[in-house]
């Protein structure tokens, strides 16, 4: 190889033959993982939609089932999330600088963050379990009817709207987690043996946007389904 | 994208925004505002995805202007879907 009269050959993952240098390969690679995004905006945007429609229509069941979710756990793991886009962000830095180690741990954090936030979401669809709130046949949201919950007026049918809006919308995100803990697996092991250094972290940087992509989902599902109406009932 | 290397005390910062941000949308949430509590939280939510994006997600210093018409067109056709669909939902209980 060293003798081929093409130097083109030469490259490394840092710049594939078919582009011109480094920078245009990981705007390329920046530009593509944008779309992806906007396909995931458009994704995501379909549950935001039907649940602007469906809040408008039934607000007041819409209301009572967001004050039965557990506010403080929904705090927390927004907290948790927002640290996770911490180590995130300095695991891009920590590529940027060649700082191996450093990256590794940042990566290894942002997977226990991510089984954190995991773990708590399951914690509260436990939760919905015991209270029969899971919709279906043994869908039961009497212990809605009165305060704290609402003063009446509760639709069983309108109730389970929310909570299967909740399930789909948690639940959708839940699965971005789960792939995003995956990503971060692989990440973390090719960071160990070296892949990355500072001519070359496209794909640190591009799982770092997916997993900012899902915190920002959550930044938006959180005050939607916790935070619809939690001042004191009238 | 950049090469741009910014400060770890930057990154910092904007954690600690975000964390105060995430406790302040939901301590106001008690709070009788009115009609004025979802447009709060909502404007909160949008602060927060905007330090995400533009900070952790590097958009403020990237280069590459194709990059940026593509997230502001994808916010474009969500606010497409949600607007016109609402245009309908919303003005049925008038007639």
């Amino acid at each position: 190889m060293s003798d081929s009269p093409i130097a083109v050959e030469q490259h490394g993952p840092e710049l594939l033959h078919h582009f011109v240098d480094a920078e245009q390969q990981r705007d390329a690679a920046s530009l593509g993982m944008w779309l992806f995004l906007a396909t995931e905006i458009m994704f995501f945007g379909g549950m935001f939609c039907a649940y602007l429609i469906y809040r408008f229509w039934y607000y007041n069941e819409f209301a009572a089932g967001s004050r039965s979710l557990d506010i403080w756990l929904g705090t927390i793991n927004t907290a948790v999330l927002i640290c996770s886009s911490l180590t995130v962000a300095l695991g891009v830095r920590a590529a940027q600088m060649g700082k191996r180690k450093l990256l590794v741990v940042l990566l290894l954090l942002t997977i226990v963050f991510g089984f954190a936030f995991l773990g708590i979401k399951g914690v509260e669809w436990y939760d919905k379990y015991k209270e029969h709130h899971i919709p279906g046949r043994s869908f039961n949201a009497s212990d809605l009817e009165k305060p704290p919950y609402s003063n009446g007026g509760i639709d069983q049918q309108h109730e389970q709207i929310y909570f299967s809006l909740y399930f789909a919308m948690t639940g959708l995100h839940a699965l971005h987690m789960i792939i995003g803990v995956g990503i971060f697996v692989f990440l973390t092991f090719y960071a160990w043996k070296g892949r990355y250094t500072p001519k070359y972290y496209t794909p640190i940087e591009m799982g770092g946007l997916y997993w900012h992509f899902v915190d920002i989902v959550w930044i938006y599902l959180f005050p939607l389904l916790y935070l619809i109406d939690r001042k004191p009932l009238r | 994208m950049s090469e741009h290397i910014m400060s770890g005390k930057f990154y910092y910062t904007i954690w600690i925004v975000l964390l105060c941000l995430t406790v302040i949308t939901a301590a106001v949430s008690f709070v009788d505002l009115g009609p004025f509590n979802t447009i709060v939280a909502l404007v909160i939510a949008t602060f927060k995805a905007l330090l995400v994006v533009l900070f952790f997600m590097h958009v403020k210093y990237t280069s590459e202007k194709l990059t940026k018409i593509v997230i502001v067109s994808a916010i474009f056709w969500l606010f497409l879907l949600l607007a016109l669909s609402m245009a309908d939902y919303a003005t049925r209980l008038l007639s």
